[in-house]
């Protein structure tokens, strides 16, 4: 199934802004991000088609992923 | 306090043009035995512009640098974005800002604090920006919080027009944002770290900062990894002071429901729609 990831500040250098990815039926938002060698640890939030989601999210034909960094600094 | 005609009239020789320079208003000061902060008022009142707000007033009239002057914001936490934010709502003339933080400066912070300088290491942050906000801005009164802001401190936020989260750990920016929620406040959230940064304005009940940082976990975020440059401060606390004069002057869009997001190592500022 074809997604759309678009990817923020830090995790686009060495990767992409906007993306159609290939994944298989069932791919959850977790593989999505070890796919594209994301830190876990570095993610501030994953938005599934507007809506913020956790990582066991499966994902859906046509649904548009959103991975932005945690930025906390002041 | 003199009415607006009394003002008028006793400073009508003291214009320059139209503007009142520092001298006219210390003579009002003298004249009616008025603080900076009281004269301020009964001049901006009385339709007159200090001389030293003549750069605003193509942007803002009298009225609206009343309003500024009349308003108060809350600025929480006293480091990289804090410094930013209170010199430049210190300059636009806000008349009243709550300024919280419990720290002392470290020598790291001169990289890019503010008020920070090689002969303050060890004192009070606050005390800084109150000493600062003196020296640009007489007019402008400081109330110093030396404690961090903690949940359910609703003494800190009271009567505030608008908050800045100039803070840099999760919990207490949720808890802050919670504060300002009960409270009805406006909220200008700031987050950097390295060449990155967020903007967002949030209005109580927004659900802005959830759907941002729905995963935080408490952790620190990539700052822990890319620092804090000079400029990304500047950069992102002048974008928040932008949001709280709109908020206070009740023009312009505000950067609410989205995320201004900002990248400056590639030059690329975008929003992004949220919640």
């Amino acid at each position: 199934m074809q997604i759309t990831v678009r990817l923020f500040l830090a995790f686009r250098t060495g990767r992409f802004h906007t993306k159609a990815l290939e994944c298989a039926a069932g791919t959850t938002v977790q593989q999505v991000v070890r796919d594209l060698r994301l830190p876990e640890t570095d993610l501030g939030t994953a938005i599934v088609n507007g809506r913020e989601v956790e990582l066991g999210e499966v994902l859906a034909p046509g649904d548009t992923l959103l991975l932005f960094p945690l930025v906390g600094g002041g | 306090m003199p009415d607006a005609d009394v003002i008028r009239q006793f400073v009508a020789t003291r214009l320059d043009g139209d503007l009142l320079p520092w001298s006219g208003q210390a003579a009002v000061m003298e004249r009616f035995g008025l603080s900076n902060a009281e004269s301020e008022d009964v001049v901006l009142a009385a339709g007159i512009l200090p001389a030293r707000y003549s750069r605003n007033r193509q942007m803002l009239t009298t009225a609206l640098q009343l309003k500024l002057f009349r308003s108060r914001v809350v600025v929480v936490g006293c480091g990289g974005l804090g410094g930013y934010l209170i010199e430049e709502l210190a300059r636009l003339g806000v008349g009243h800002l709550v300024v919280v933080d419990p720290d002392t400066f470290v020598e790291h912070n001169l990289n890019r604090q503010l008020f920070a300088n090689a002969s303050n290491i060890g004192s009070s942050k606050v005390t800084a920006a109150a000493l600062r906000v003196e020296s640009v801005n007489p007019a402008v009164t400081v109330h110093c919080v030396a404690r961090a802001f903690e949940a359910g401190d609703h003494s800190t936020l009271a009567g505030a027009d608008a908050v800045a989260d100039a803070l840099d750990e999760m919990p207490a920016r949720f808890a802050l944002a919670e504060g300002c929620r009960d409270l009805g406040i406006p909220l200008v959230h700031g987050a950097i770290a390295g060449w990155y940064g967020y903007v967002a304005t949030i209005l109580p009940g927004d659900r802005t900062l959830h759907q941002l940082y729905n995963r935080h976990g408490g952790r620190r975020g990539i700052e822990a990894q890319f620092g804090n440059p000079s400029f990304t401060p500047a950069v992102v606390a002048s974008l928040q002071v932008a949001e709280i004069c709109k908020i206070l002057i009740g023009q312009g869009t505000l950067l609410r429901h989205k995320v201004l997001t900002i990248n400056l190592l590639d030059s690329e500022i975008e929003t992004v729609a949220m919640d």
